[in-house]
């Protein structure tokens, strides 16, 4: 630890300014007890909602309306969904999304109405930012988390991170409570606004002992012009397809499913073709969606009279699934004092094993935010921290800190050799290495929409050699953004290692998750896939809609 | 990924040092340096918020297409984001109002017909 650290003292601390982290503050506040958001970039700009367009699952309290919305759900749903957490998202996203107002300008639809839950994301998020200072919260900007701080009795109280910006190179928070709101993990596919969800709080969570969830959802890709961040679904909806023969793509039979795009783009360039938009939505698109005109403009493309060249950008857990597994009805994780919120969290009680992308996300992002920050207050205020309480950090992965390195240089040549199969890359360093790596287990379209039990065992071969060079090696520098950056290559390559062993695990198909050595659900109890341990990587199958 | 800061049109707000949220931009004595650009995450988003409209994005993630745009190219482009959003003084411009709430219409449009 070097002297440069600031420290607070807070009652409840939120990691991740996002949807979630937000709400979270701004809840913790109306339930009268201090906040602090650590935030790894800017609270405003930072995570997918602010680059995009949340709409939310927004139902009216009339019951008839709410039950056909959830029944629609739980179908999809699949035997994992949990009705009661759909119905309680539905109620306080109802009730709580239009607060908003005092700091969202809503513009009214053309019949003079207001669409509460339909906010474009730099607006929404800015107004978020505001409306939780507003509240009296404090917000740490440019200051990414790395460790989780415990008392000697393992209750989570704190956290403490890098300073990438203005006095110290350090921080510190004491508090009661601890609500992870980090968002999912993409593997820096550059999914728009995605760099900075590198899966923090999942290992932090894991390293605090809680377990996840339906990491083997994680196989979602979204299409963008190519080698453009631009993963903004709307204008697609009237795209046709063509491979490099200029032979139509067939239409996939769920949407969503990209797969037979995933296959064309093996044999060479995908064409879009967005000629069937129809002339008003060419119009109105600058003022829906002015980043998607602007891209087209500037890529000097007409994209509705000329084809053009797109990508599949993977999504990771973000518009998969899994996540923290949510123990109780707090948003709690099993680990006294802490919480989960977001996307940080699995969101299969609420959309199964099928996307909840767009609306089911945003109306979990708000909700859990605020059912876990009230949880998080009450269990501050029972338990507060003495201020000669002794914290520890919990996990150091990444961090070289680790006690027990003498085995570090042998860990690196055994991955050099794991490598090896692949093109020489003796010259590039560890961490670039790893990059590599996850780039082409996690973010190969094909290689994760067609799984089986020969790819999944390659894919953990290659990421446990990965992760044991990394963990145990010395970052290049003690300069904050590099112990910044060397924990979420570990972040990552740890996400990576459950999502692999989830869908080794999950040996039928189900929902996005598809295997290509068995055709059925390969069970037919509803079952999750419950995943953990930071080293050790396990997983074991629980049925569905029992607890813990 | 970010590609180029107006060196005339900058005020050393450092606006988008705060609010890069990846923290692309270095504050200096003078105007503030594009320090990491491979760090950008091309969300277009500290256009928004520079209000002098001195920063412009190049949609691409890598830079081989950005770099063969001249000053000429990219002047005519400055600003349009933050006015097309309707931030700041076009706040009040109708031709520019917030009209994200079609979405859903648009979808519905898709879908069905």
């Amino acid at each position: 630890m070097s002297d440069r650290v600031r420290t607070y003292d807070t009652d409840v601390l939120i990691i991740g300014g996002g949807l979630a982290g937000c709400w979270a503050a701004i809840s913790a506040r109306r339930a009268g007890v201090r906040a602090i958001v650590a935030e790894k970039g800017y609270c405003g700009t930072s995570g997918v909602a602010a680059s995009a367009g949340p709409g939310h699952w927004f139902v009216p309290p009339e019951a008839r309306l709410r039950e056909e919305a959830i029944a629609r759900r739980m179908a999809g749903a699949q035997g994992l969904g949990d009705a009661r957490w759909m119905e309680r998202i539905i109620d306080q996203t109802y009730r709580t999304l239009p607060d908003i107002g005092t700091h969202y300008h809503y513009t009214p639809d053309d019949s003079g109405a207001i669409r509460r839950h339909a906010l474009r994301g730099p607006e929404y998020l800015r107004a978020l930012r505001e409306k939780a200072l507003a509240a009296g919260a404090i917000l740490l900007d440019h200051s990414p988390a790395l460790q989780l701080l415990a008392r000697r009795d393992g209750r989570v109280s704190g956290a403490r991170g890098v300073s990438r910006q203005g006095a110290g190179d350090e921080w510190l928070v004491r508090a009661g409570a601890v609500v992870l709101a980090t968002g999912g993990c993409a593997f820096r596919s550059h999914l728009l606004g995605g760099s900075n969800n590198t899966g923090d709080g999942l290992l932090m969570a894991v390293e605090a002992g809680a377990a996840l969830s339906g990491m083997e959802f994680s196989s979602f890709f979204t299409v963008a012009p190519a080698n453009t961040p631009l993963s903004r679904a709307m204008i697609f909806s009237f795209a046709r397809y063509y491979d490099t023969q200029g032979r139509e793509i067939a239409k996939p039979a769920a949407p969503n499913d990209h797969s037979a795009i995933a296959v064309a783009l093996q044999g060479g360039p995908v064409l879009c073709d967005l000629s069937a938009t129809p002339e008003i939505v060419r119009r109105q698109l600058p003022q829906i969606s002015p980043n998607v005109t602007l891209t087209f403009r500037r890529l000097g493309i007409d994209p509705f009279t000329q084809r053009f060249p797109i990508s599949l950008l993977g999504e990771g857990t973000i518009r998969g699934v899994g996540g923290v597994r949510v123990t109780g009805e707090d948003a709690g994780t099993g680990v006294p004092g802490l919480y989960v919120a977001g996307d940080v969290a699995s969101r299969e009680p609420v959309t199964g094993p099928v996307t909840g992308g767009g609306a089911v996300n945003a109306a979990w992002a708000l909700a859990s935010g605020c059912i876990a920050a009230e949880a998080a207050a009450r269990s501050a205020l029972e338990n507060p921290l003495a201020q000669r309480s002794i914290l520890e950090p919990l996990g150091d992965a990444g961090l070289s800190t680790r006690r027990d390195r003498t085995n570090s240089s042998t860990t690196r040549s055994a991955f050099a050799t794991t490598l090896s199969t692949g093109p020489t890359r003796l010259d590039v360093s560890a961490s670039s290495e790893v990059e590599i790596v996850l780039r082409e287990e996690m973010l190969s379209p094909t290689r994760q929409y067609f799984r089986s039990a020969d790819t999944l065992a390659a894919a953990s071969t290659r990421l446990s050699a990965a992760w044991g060079a990394l963990r145990d090696a010395t970052p290049p520098s003690a300069e904050p953004r590099e112990r910044q950056r060397f924990r979420e290559l570990a972040a990552m390559t740890a996400t990576a290692r459950w999502c692999v062993a989830s869908a080794a695990a999950r040996t039928g198909s189900l929902g996005m998750h598809r295997r290509t050595d068995s055709s059925t659900n390969g069970s037919d109890v509803p079952a999750y896939v419950i995943s953990g341990g930071a080293d050790a990587v396990w997983t074991r199958r629980q049925a569905a809609g029992t607890v813990s | 990924m970010i590609t180029s800061l107006d060196i005339e049109r900058c005020t050393a707000c450092n606006q988008c040092v705060a609010t890069c949220p990846r923290d692309v931009f270095e504050k200096t004595e003078h105007i503030p340096t594009i320090a990491r650009p491979q760090d950008c995450q091309t969300c277009f988003l500290c256009e928004l918020y520079c209000t002098a409209d001195a920063l412009f994005v190049h949609p691409e993630a890598e830079p081989a297409m950005a770099a063969r745009l001249t000053p000429s190219d990219i002047t005519p482009l400055l600003g349009e984001y933050r006015r097309e959003s309707g931030w700041d003084e076009w706040s009040e411009n109708p031709r520019y109002a917030n009209q994200h709430w079609r979405m859903e219409d648009v979808f519905r449009l898709a879908r069905d017909g």
